[in-house]
């Protein structure tokens, strides 16, 4: 068990308080350090208040949309007479993030008891925690936690003795990236091919099994018991001066080229310059940072001096022309190739494509073999207009966002780096400085 | 049939697509309220059959106010919507879509069997690229043997799911599914299962592109030969509606014609390869009279005069065929009458197989198309059709095949006439044989189990001096004295429906190409 390293000063903890504190596993571990108080406090109120605590304080979906959760959660309609489900994701899939992965190896409890009040809020009696199936170590840790959580009556049919049924099921994936998009999450927890759905019907009206789910990722639900406990107010206030609508904290997952990579928490707003140089380290060995992409493998790759000035909340990463996404960021410094990047990116897309729609089919795997050729010198300046072309027949055109996915880092390396590029036409080299080791 | 549930809400939608107008049932997708308006929305994987699955992406339109391009199979109409289905915005979509779609396609259009039918070549055509992009290597898959009568092409394979489909939700055997992820993906079979099902030949009719082919019509015919003919399955009693498909006056294949009432999409595989018999080159082509040197061919006239002259004074024990159509059994049915004689039939059976997500879709077990028909105008069903066949009587097997005991109960006939395509095993002392065409080669009607009375075309021509049944037993009629000017199967077809209750008001021009029931169930008349 890989353990994380120690907190800076400027970081703000909260979901990862107890990151490395191995005490924190077990039930009574976590009871001593405040477990469950919440969903004790949750299950004596109304879902429609903890819906609204919630959505007061402003906490938006943190696996990549961002959309507000207590306005996602209002969307389930309350005695109706059907099933409702919540579905927890934890198919940490996207390239560069891996936050959930530590919140479910240190703080299963924390990740239980998310998913106990939000079954509550939305009126559900089933929570599936959808883990992928490379989490080994995060699966048998939340297994172990599910059991102790049933053993001791804190989930079941008579949750902490208020009657109330909340049962918690683990669930474990094959391993497919699709199978993170939430529709494609349901059909694979159905034991169908893990395909994504056409949308509408969206899950709220029918979603697993059919009946109305919501679907949460990790870290979202892992926040929902520090919201309760210490209020709306509280959370809302952890966010930039300028910008209220992205509030509380943050984990960023830090990897790439930087001296010191790993999971931080800060709060929304914080400058991305400095969290980048002084937080982690900035890029290894005396290099210089070339690229980052702040939010996992979709979003737009963007240069240093874009990613310097930027802050670090939704709002932020738009203005700085890419997005939050699940914060997995993935650093690049001057002695990569962007083509390379690029190409080992597409790569990734066209291994997971689901193979239904066309143009992510075809197109995802069409643009990594031009990339590939590229890269072995192969290229041409037709390939750029092609590129640009696949890109844009591949955004906005199908049933989930995987192509879209594909594209957003080929039409913004193109638009930042296209020297390198073009090296690799006229020149035939791969554009980097050698690799020093010291 | 399956196709996908729309709201109950009779309520109407008004929306206009490409500049016209129209209102349709709330509930409606683009891509069929604009078939209604008439315009073609391109499309690969949807299939009015089949539930939708929107992933060919062919069928995106451009609906204004609207963030994205909507993929018209999977998008309900809304009031006031305005589709765009031939702007700039959409062409572009759809001419990506077909580049895609050809990168790995071998574009083997000369040696594909679904090349002058094939949708992907047909949409490239309209509004396709010229040319390609692609410089790298194509995917390569092998050929696969399915099982039953489809051999899998996945080079050719656009993935569109249909086949999937069939076998999920029409088929309700789950033996096709997508393997693999990314361009990787092709269609594949179970472990340890295949294609052997009753139905799945139609995974063929549904595959728009060339990867699913029949074996049976492997490199035989390209479909720019092809002739086609509206007809009926005479495989069971259902009646599946079907086109008859020729070249050179040989059928080729069978292809399902779609008719909800009857047969949805769909045909099953023993009625589509049950087609063989249809050019047999074995016929009876000229009419004869048996003579000192056996049968010896003789003009039509003379044949008629002989068979009127045998048949005098005595009664007529007519043998017909549920292979013969509703005309040609009431003018038999006229025969039996005149001479105060019996009228049978017997109708082969076999295993029932129903098409289980399609309603009152099966092939039947009476494997014959016309017994309905045949009871209706007063033949009667039985075992041994030929027990009661008194000394003294004629004979008159129409177009039927004797079995085992037949023959020795034939041989209380004083005489025999043979109307038919082929000899009965065992008739060779027929006194006359007058040879007629067999239902591909005339027109005519069948009624269905159901009581469905539906017309059949002619699709070839009958061998050497064979004429069609109707026309045969009209000139037999007469020769017998009866009053019959009949020009033509539908002046025939008026005097059935003129004097049976069953099928008052139904005429020729009613039936269409899609017929109708007849009024009540056929009464069985024993």
């Amino acid at each position: 068990m890989g353990f994380p390293h120690k907190p800076h000063p400027r970081e703000t903890l909260v979901l990862s308080s107890h990151f490395g504190d191995r005490d924190a596993l077990s039930l009574d571990g976590w009871r001593k350090r405040g477990g469950y108080k919440a969903l004790e406090q949750a299950l004596a109120m109304d879902p429609v208040a903890i819906q609204q605590v919630v959505r007061d304080s402003g906490l938006r979906g943190r696996g990549g949309a961002g959309f507000p959760t207590g306005l996602k959660w209002s969307f389930m309609k309350l005695g109706d007479g059907k099933p409702h489900y919540l579905c927890c994701n934890a198919d940490e899939s996207e390239p560069g993030t891996f936050k959930d992965r530590e919140i479910m190896r240190w703080t299963p409890h924390a990740l239980i008891e998310g998913c106990a009040i939000a079954a509550h809020a939305i009126g559900a009696e089933t929570a599936y925690i959808y883990i992928r199936g490379e989490f080994t170590e995060p699966l048998e840790v939340m297994e172990a936690a599910c059991r102790e959580a049933e053993q001791s009556g804190i989930t079941g049919r008579n949750a902490m003795g208020t009657g109330r049924t909340v049962n918690v099921w683990v669930h474990k994936g094959a391993g497919a990236y699709i199978c993170g998009e939430e529709t494609a999450l349901m059909n694979s927890l159905e034991g169908k091919r893990g395909n994504p759905r056409i949308k509408p019907p969206f899950p709220a009206v029918s979603g697993l099994f059919g009946m109305p789910t919501t679907i949460n990722n990790v870290e979202t639900l892992a926040a929902v018991p520090h919201i309760l406990q210490r209020g709306a107010e509280w959370y809302g206030k952890m966010s930039h001066p300028d910008n209220p609508r992205s509030t509380g904290t943050k984990l960023w997952s830090v990897c790439g080229n930087i001296s010191r990579p790993g999971n931080y928490e800060v709060e929304m707003g914080f400058p991305f310059g400095e969290f980048l140089q002084e937080l982690c380290g900035g890029a290894p060995h005396g290099r210089r940072i070339k690229a980052v992409i702040p939010g996992g493998s979709s979003v737009p790759l963007i240069t240093w001096a874009e990613a310097e000035s930027a802050t670090m909340d939704y709002e932020g990463m738009v203005a700085a022309n890419t997005m939050l996404g699940s914060a997995g960021c993935i650093v690049i410094d001057d002695a990569q190739s962007i083509p390379k990047v690029v190409a080992r990116l597409a790569r990734f897309y066209a291994h997971e494509s689901c193979a239904q729609c066309t143009q992510c089919r075809e197109g995802t795997a069409w643009t990594t073999k031009i990339l590939e050729r590229m890269c072995d010198g192969n290229g041409t300046h037709e390939d750029f207009e092609t590129l640009r072309s696949i890109a844009d027949n591949m955004t906005g055109k199908t049933i989930c966002v995987l192509s879209d996915s594909c594209a957003a880092p080929v039409l913004s390396a193109l638009e930042r780096f296209m020297p390198e590029f073009e090296a690799l036409i006229t020149r035939r080299e791969i554009h980097a400085v050698p690799v020093v080791v010291s | 049939m399956t196709a996908p549930a729309t709201t109950a809400a009779s309520a109407a939608v008004r929306i206009t697509v490409e500049g016209r107008e129209i209102s349709v049932a709330a509930g409606t997708t683009i891509l069929e309220a604009a078939r209604q308006a008439g315009v073609l929305i391109p499309h690969y994987c949807y299939h009015p059959g089949l539930p939708i699955a929107g992933v060919c992406r062919m069928c995106l339109v451009d609906v204004e106010k609207a963030p994205k391009l909507a993929p018209a199979c999977a998008t309900t109409v809304s009031e006031g919507q305005v589709v765009n289905v031939h702007n700039e915005k959409a062409r572009e979509a759809r001419k990506g879509v077909l580049e895609m779609l050809l990168i790995n396609h071998p574009l083997d259009c000369p040696i594909c069997d679904q090349s002058g039918e094939c949708e992907l070549q047909d949409y490239t055509w309209h509004e396709g690229r010229a040319d390609s992009r692609y410089r790298e290597a194509k995917r390569f898959n092998p050929v696969e043997d399915f099982g039953g009568d489809v051999l899998y092409v996945p080079n050719r394979c656009i993935l569109c799911t249909r086949c999937v489909r069939f076998m999920d939700d029409v088929a309700q055997d789950s033996v096709l599914n997508v393997s693999e992820r990314g361009d990787r993906a092709y269609i594949g079979t179970f472990e340890g299962r295949d294609l052997t099902h009753p139905w799945s030949g139609n995974v063929v009719d549904l595959c728009p592109v060339g990867a699913l082919l029949s074996k049976d019509f492997l490199n035989k015919a390209r479909a720019w030969e092809l002739d086609r003919t509206a007809s009926v399955c005479s495989g069971c009693s259902q009646g599946c509606n079907i086109m008859i498909e020729t070249r050179d006056n040989q059928v080729m294949r069978l292809k399902p014609r779609s008719n909800e009432s009857v047969n949805g999409w769909f045909m099953c595989d023993e009625g589509r390869l049950g087609y063989r018999w249809l050019n047999r080159r074995d016929r009876l082509e000229h009419p004869s009279i048996l003579g000192a040197r056996g049968h010896e061919s003789v003009a039509w006239d003379v044949a008629l005069a002989a068979a009127a002259r045998v048949l005098r004074g005595k009664r007529a024990f007519v043998l017909a065929s549920p292979f013969l159509s509703n005309e040609a059994l009431h003018l038999l049915s006229r025969v039996v009458r005149k001479t105060g004689g019996t009228g049978t039939f017997r109708v082969a059976t076999g295993p029932e197989a129903p098409l289980a997500g399609a309603a009152d879709l099966s092939l039947r077990a009476d494997r014959a198309p016309n017994g309905a028909g045949a009871a209706l105008v007063g033949f009667s069903r039985r075992e041994s059709p030929l027990e009661g066949l008194m000394a003294g009587d004629c004979l008159i097997v129409a177009d039927h095949e004797l079995a085992e005991g037949d023959a020795q109960l034939a041989a209380a006939a004083s005489a025999v006439i043979v109307i038919g395509t082929n000899m009965p095993r065992g008739l060779s002392r027929a006194d006359v044989v007058l040879p007629i065409g067999n239902y591909s080669e005339e027109e005519g009607t069948y009624t269905n189990l159901r009581g469905r009375v539906q017309r059949f075309l002619q699709a070839r021509a009958a061998p050497g001096l064979a004429r069609p049944s109707w026309f045969v037993l009209a000139d037999l009629l007469q020769a017998i004295g009866e009053d019959a000017p009949f020009l033509s199967p539908r002046d025939v077809f008026a005097e059935l429906a003129a004097g049976n209750t069953a099928l008052t008001g139904l005429s020729w021009e009613r039936l269409g190409l899609r017929g109708l029931p007849v009024i009540a169930e056929p009464a069985v008349v024993a």
